[in-house]
């Protein structure tokens, strides 16, 4: 266990690392998603313009593109939802071992393992 | 300076959360989008995953009826799902993609389950994010949440029985799940796509050139996010993990 007071940072040090470096490598890239340069091959190879025949029931509603911003904001409502549930489960485990003083918690008789 | 050591772990579960927020970005990214598979592509693709969810689902209720207290693995595995596939990271070819995040949940409770919260994600990124979409829901579920937790499963088990260090498997089998599932996105935008010239096999070829070389780096990250949060669920939620004989029972 003492080990992953190294191995931690290291991971996290490491996955900074190849997320934004590429930043630095590429410089004045746009950094589009590479489902746009998908789009484009699909109408490469079609040629000529490839008209998608359903389209998202959102851009329908409101007739036209999600705005930028408000994409953000539910992309930030997916991150923020998932790190909640993550943190408050941590949060929960964590001070469940703090304060059972080292002793695991009771388990179940009857709930062996599940496989 | 004196932190205890929980005290340590809970500070570097903090900068964790932290770098995920920052790193959310505002790109279209992968999945397929919405109108682009013909209807008969997506018919197929949802009948493909409808056994996979309805024994997911069945799979998820067995665990919860025998032990309330896995509901706790299964809320982190989902919301890890959530986290992960919102992030869109730049890779080294300019060009921003996301990682899937379903290979935790493979490695704990196998691709059946996996299905089940891989498919919750992908309806609230086709409802609110037009990301992916309704009709391409079943190609995008049979990527990543059914081929890719499968390899990231067989791979974890095959790196157990081997007595392989059990981060350097769990790292294994989450990056070249990750990996995987945008090679089978390739795939199927090629079935719906073959080239006019080379036929199928030529399109694949494309496609992938296209998606693979962004994905590589980022299912590396994927990798070693899944270690890390491990490495988390082991220090804190042994009991739980013994239960889903994750570690050894004692």
């Amino acid at each position: 266990m003492k080990k992953n007071s190294i191995t931690v940072p290291v991971l996290i040090v490491l996955a900074v690392l190849i997320i934004f470096v590429p930043l630095f490598l590429q410089k004045g890239a746009s950094f589009e998603g590479s489902d746009g340069a998908g789009s484009e091959m699909v109408s490469e190879m079609t040629g000529g313009g490839y008209e998608p025949w359903f389209e998202p029931v959102l851009e329908r509603m409101i007739g036209g593109e999600l705005p930028g911003e408000v994409e953000t904001l539910f992309f930030c409502i997916q991150t923020g939802i998932g790190v909640g549930v993550i943190a408050y489960c941590f949060g929960y485990l964590a001070a469940r071992k703090k304060y059972s003083g080292g002793k695991e918690p009771r388990v179940n008789a009857e709930s062996g393992s599940l496989s | 300076m004196n932190y205890t050591r929980t005290e340590k772990n809970i500070l570097a579960l903090s900068c964790m959360a932290a770098i995920f927020l920052m790193g959310a970005r505002t790109v279209h990214a992968m999945h397929i989008m919405e109108g682009y598979l013909p209807l008969a592509h997506c018919v197929g693709w949802d009948a493909v995953c409808l056994p996979f969810l309805a024994a997911g689902l069945i799979r998820i209720r067995k665990i919860l009826n025998r032990s309330r207290r896995i509901l706790i693995l299964l809320a982190m595995s989902g919301a890890f799902v959530f986290v992960i596939s919102s992030l869109k990271i730049p890779s080294v070819t300019g060009s921003c993609s996301h990682m899937t995040g379903t290979g935790l949940a493979a490695i704990l409770f196998g691709p059946l389950v996996t299905s089940v919260l891989a498919v919750i994600v992908l309806v609230f990124q086709a409802l609110l994010l037009a990301h992916g979409g309704l009709t391409t829901l079943g190609a995008n579920t049979f990527s990543m949440g059914i081929i890719g937790p499968v390899l990231t499963w067989l791979l974890y088990l095959a790196g157990r029985k081997l007595k392989v260090n059990r981060k350097a498997s769990v790292f294994l089998a989450a990056a070249l799940g990750d990996l995987l599932t945008y090679c089978v996105t390739s795939l199927q935008l090629a079935a719906a796509y073959p080239d006019p010239v080379g036929g199928m096999a030529s399109s694949a070829v494309r496609f992938l050139g296209v998606f693979a070389p962004t994905q590589l780096p980022l299912a590396v990250v994927e990798g070693l996010l899944t270690v890390l949060i491990v490495i988390g669920m082991e220090q804190f939620a042994e009991p739980e993990l013994r239960e889903i004989s994750f570690l050894e029972a004692k």
